[in-house]
């Protein structure tokens, strides 16, 4: 589950050296720093620039190109619908719209109690189980309206 | 006795309650006071089936699917538990006509065996290709694939031999192995069913690509839409070097890296950019990532496809694999059926079936039970196929010859309801959002594509705007160095020229009034 821990430098620190010597290090630390703080700070940009000899432009540059890389922390919860033509198939647009016009969000928002965010995807790899979606991770398919305002409801909880 | 049940632990399988269908198994047997050993298998991909669950019996293992938790105990009570006569029992897999017609060869095991088993794997054939690979030396193992006729299954097609030769005659003092598990195209899950349901074939092929051209050092790059195949093969990997088939005393290593939710690394150059800690953007070619690819070191890189099909090429002899197919497209080729198809699922198949087959008599027609409109091949970048082209074989240069692309094998189906000008629209959208922004035909041609697209559909001048979007791809296929902006134009273009009726409807034209 994503969760936003205090950014704590020492910390920070210890998750880059776990990857001293390893061939273009830069993706797999961010996925770590990210997954310990939610997101990736200004504050980290400036501790990876300094420990990979980069500038943080650079650095600024790779968070800002991925999709993945947030600046900002999620939600308590994240659902990422697809949005790619199989799911398109089968009316994921549809209940993709109508979750969004329910909670008053667009495409990547938070909802204002900070319990979910939803997303955008382009295919999970459901595709033969249209339409489908992930939370926190976890693959969910062949959803329906019912389905998938149940899964809402869970993670607005 | 102790009965054995097997229930997929594939991420589709899970999505729709495999492992509630599992816990509830184990439950009730429990409550029975049942012997049951539970073995979470790849799936064989009869997706409308699962979660879909086997049963070992004296006479072979039976299937009944799509079970919920709530069919559980049915499946124990009675008098003989597990009958055949049970509702949701569709009998022996291997019988399914849809399983019956397929030829198998790099899906042979998935579904099968135990994914994290290296008993199993080597029970059921694993590692015969890597030890012929040893016995053959390396160039006659270059020779082998090239006479297998196997050619690249992320889309481009590129023979498979040709790009290892070029590497292994490339003097260095590392080489790279790069698979390409960055899956991106909507309708494809071939590499994710292969990393969740048979992950030591992979890592068997990529020790023989290594072998083969001199290379110590691979790197699988998974997409990070694809959580559960990122832990089965870190898990794999990591068994593997236990036993010493990874590793220094192997002289190969694998490692995985994960991505980070860009389309446009599934780009051969772009994913090695990414590797190296970079913006995933395109570099100009050349050179050739098989003289200067990753760290500037010769890299082969293929799909994980391709290099799952190594090790059964070289296991049975190249000419065993080329007998398979037609023209210039050798073998097998892994197709997904995916959207609005009542049958969906992997069909594994030699080259040369037509559409019309696949779609009407594989598939069995559209999940919704209205007619078929439209055909997607090949992911978001492949073209739109009406039913007047369902004589198409499935072969590289055929789908060429009509506009379109088999790309990695995704067969995406659409029903009567389908509005082929949205269709168009979010193909120019889906460039704007993923291009790296390297080519400038991408990077603003694709935004002012979906803004033209737009004023299509609200019927402002669709004649002098289709025009214009009709050059607009022209300059996309053109002046663009990777496949994102350079095939954008054949889900566009296919859907202006084959349903030219949904850009100019009547009520559209009335709207703009």
């Amino acid at each position: 589950m994503p969760k936003a821990a205090v950014w704590d430098e020492g910390e920070a620190n210890s998750i880059v050296r776990r990857h001293d010597g390893r061939e273009g290090s830069l993706l797999p630390i961010l996925h770590d720093l990210q997954a310990a703080f939610g997101c990736i700070p200004p504050a980290a940009v400036r501790l990876v620039a300094d420990a990979l000899n980069l500038t943080r432009a650079e650095v600024h540059g790779v968070v800002s190109f991925y999709h993945d890389f947030r600046e900002q922390p999620a939600g308590r919860h994240v659902l990422k619908l697809c949005r790619a033509e199989a799911c398109q198939s089968m009316d994921g647009e549809r209940l993709a719209r109508e979750v969004l016009d329910r909670l008053g969000l667009e495409w990547g928002d938070t909802t204002p109690d900070g319990r979910l965010t939803v997303e955008a995807t382009y295919c999970l790899g459901l595709c033969a189980c249209a339409p489908s979606a992930m939370l926190d991770g976890e693959p969910v398919a062949r959803l329906t309206p019912q389905s998938l305002q149940d899964i809402v409801r869970e993670a607005g909880r | 006795m102790t009965t054995r049940i097997f229930v997929p632990r594939d991420a589709a399988a899970r999505a729709v309650g495999a492992d509630r269908v599992a816990a509830a198994i184990l439950d009730e047997a429990k409550r029975l006071g049942l012997a049951v050993e539970m073995v979470r298998t790849g799936s064989r991909g009869l997706f409308w089936l699962e979660p879909m669950v086997e049963v070992e019996t004296s006479g072979g293992r039976i299937a009944f699917g799509p079970m919920t938790a709530k069919d559980v105990p049915g499946l124990f009570a009675g008098a003989a538990p597990f009958s055949a006569a049970h509702p949701l029992c569709v009998g022996r897999p291997e019988d399914i006509p849809f399983l019956k017609r397929q030829t198998r060869i790099t899906f042979a095991r998935c579904g099968i065996v135990d994914p994290l088993s290296l008993a199993d794997y080597r029970a059921h054939g694993g590692w015969r290709g890597l030890e012929r690979a040893k016995s053959l030396g390396a160039a006659a193992t270059v020779e082998e694939v090239t006479k297998s006729g196997l050619r690249g299954r992320g889309g481009a097609g590129f023979p498979t031999g040709i790009k290892w030769k070029t590497v292994a005659d490339t003097a260095a003092d590392r080489k790279y192995i790069v698979c390409n598990a960055d899956e991106g195209d909507s309708g494809t899950y071939a590499d994710r069913m292969i990393m969740e349901g048979d992950p030591f074939l992979l890592i068997e092929g990529m020790a023989i690509a290594g072998f083969a051209v001199g290379a110590t050092k691979g790197y699988v790059y998974i997409r990070s839409e694809y959580p559960d195949a990122i832990r089965v093969m870190e898990r794999a990997i990591v068994l593997a070097e236990a036993e010493g088939l990874l590793g220094a005393a192997a002289k190969f290593d694998i490692e995985i890296r994960v991505g980070a939710g860009a389309y446009v690394c599934g780009e051969e150059t772009s994913l090695l950019e990414s590797l190296e800690g970079k913006r995933g953007q395109v570099r100009a070619k050349p050179p050739l990532p098989a003289h200067k690819g990753l760290f500037g070191k010769p890299t082969v890189i293929n799909n994980l496809i391709s290099l799952a099909t190594v090790p059964a090429i070289l296991a049975d002899g190249a000419k065993h694999y080329a007998d398979l197919g037609m023209g210039r497209s050798r073998g097998t080729m892994p197709i997904q059926l995916a959207g609005n198809v009542k049958h969906g699922g992997l069909f594994e198949a030699a080259f040369g079936l037509s559409l019309g087959e696949i779609v009407d008599d594989i598939g069995g027609g559209t999940a919704s039970g209205r007619p078929v409109r439209a055909v997607q091949v090949g992911g978001p970048l492949g073209a739109y196929f009406p039913r007047a082209l369902f004589d198409t074989p499935f072969d590289y240069e055929a789908f060429t010859a009509r506009d379109g692309l088999v790309g990695h094998g995704g067969v995406v189906v659409f029903d009567d309801s389908v509005d082929m000008a949205r269709q168009a629209r979010f193909a120019l959208e889906f460039c704007a959002i993923e291009s790296c922004g390297k080519c400038t035909p991408c990077r603003i041609g694709s935004v002012r594509g979906t803004e033209t697209m737009d004023k299509i559909i609200a019927g402002d001048r669709p004649e002098a705007n289709l025009a214009l979007i009709a050059d607009l791809c022209q300059t996309l296929k053109f002046g663009s160095l990777c496949a994102l902006g350079g095939f954008t134009p054949y889900p566009v273009m296919s859907a202006i020229k084959h349903f030219p009726e949904d850009f100019t409807r009547p009520r559209l034209a009335a709207a703009a009034e």
